[in-house]
């Protein structure tokens, strides 16, 4: 297995486990900050599958403007599950 | 929203330029490099939503103004579709290229499309700066 696989499968692994964070925390600001993460990870994982396109626009709309948006929404609601 | 501390406010106002710069450029070179009108787009409203998040709602908005965004995304969209109908006018189909094509890599070339890129990018960006004014908006009337 080449070292670019590695890191690749490594990523998804990392993707996958943030994402099963998200879920369960009761806490929803932290869940979103490790949403923000998960999103950082799947931006690398579109560059390493040869579509910077994506990977831009995966990194400015899933950590940037989403994440804004679910803390304008839990500052309005309650913060606890 | 009321703003944040000073750490916060001050991190935000030195960034702010160069989110806004980066934003610009992903836009201007659209035809050459990866990205274009909606990462573009995206990178600059989200530069206009952090100063709003640390700044509040009142300091923003004698920045960029509700009004201001609205017509700017009427611009945007009147932009793309004038642009399309001058291919339809002149040419054969919707879109299609009546402009010189240029010189391959350089930074005014491929015809139209930078044109399309930059109603695109004002589209978007207006388009998401609206989004947040209007949820902050819909939820001030329950306050008072």
């Amino acid at each position: 297995m080449s070292l670019e696989l590695l890191i690749q499968n490594a990523l998804l692994v990392f993707l996958f486990v943030l994402c099963l964070i998200a879920i369960e925390l009761k806490d929803l600001l932290y869940s979103v900050i490790v949403l923000a993460g998960a999103s950082v990870s799947l931006s690398v994982i579109f560059y390493m599958l040869q579509a910077p396109d994506i990977a831009i626009t995966q990194a400015a709309v899933g950590a940037g403007v989403m994440t804004v948006l679910f803390v304008i929404a839990i500052s309005r609601t309650r913060r606890k599950e | 929203m009321a703003g944040m501390t000073v750490i916060v406010r001050t991190i935000a106002r030195l960034l702010f330029p160069f989110t806004f710069l980066f934003g610009v450029y992903i836009v201007l070179h659209g035809h050459l490099t990866p990205g274009g009108g909606f990462p573009g787009g995206v990178i600059i409203a989200s530069s206009v939503i952090m100063l709003l998040l640390a700044y509040g709602i009142e300091r923003t908005q004698k920045r960029v103004g509700f009004l201001q965004a609205e017509v700017l995304e009427s611009v945007g969209g009147l932009a793309i579709a004038v642009l399309g109908l001058f291919g339809l006018l002149l040419g054969i189909a919707f879109l299609q290229n009546v402009f010189p094509l240029g010189e391959l890599g350089q930074l005014f070339s491929a015809g139209n499309l930078p044109l399309l890129y930059l109603g695109v990018g004002i589209k978007v960006t207006a388009g998401i700066i609206l989004i947040f004014y209007a949820m902050l908006f819909a939820f001030r009337g329950e306050e008072k």
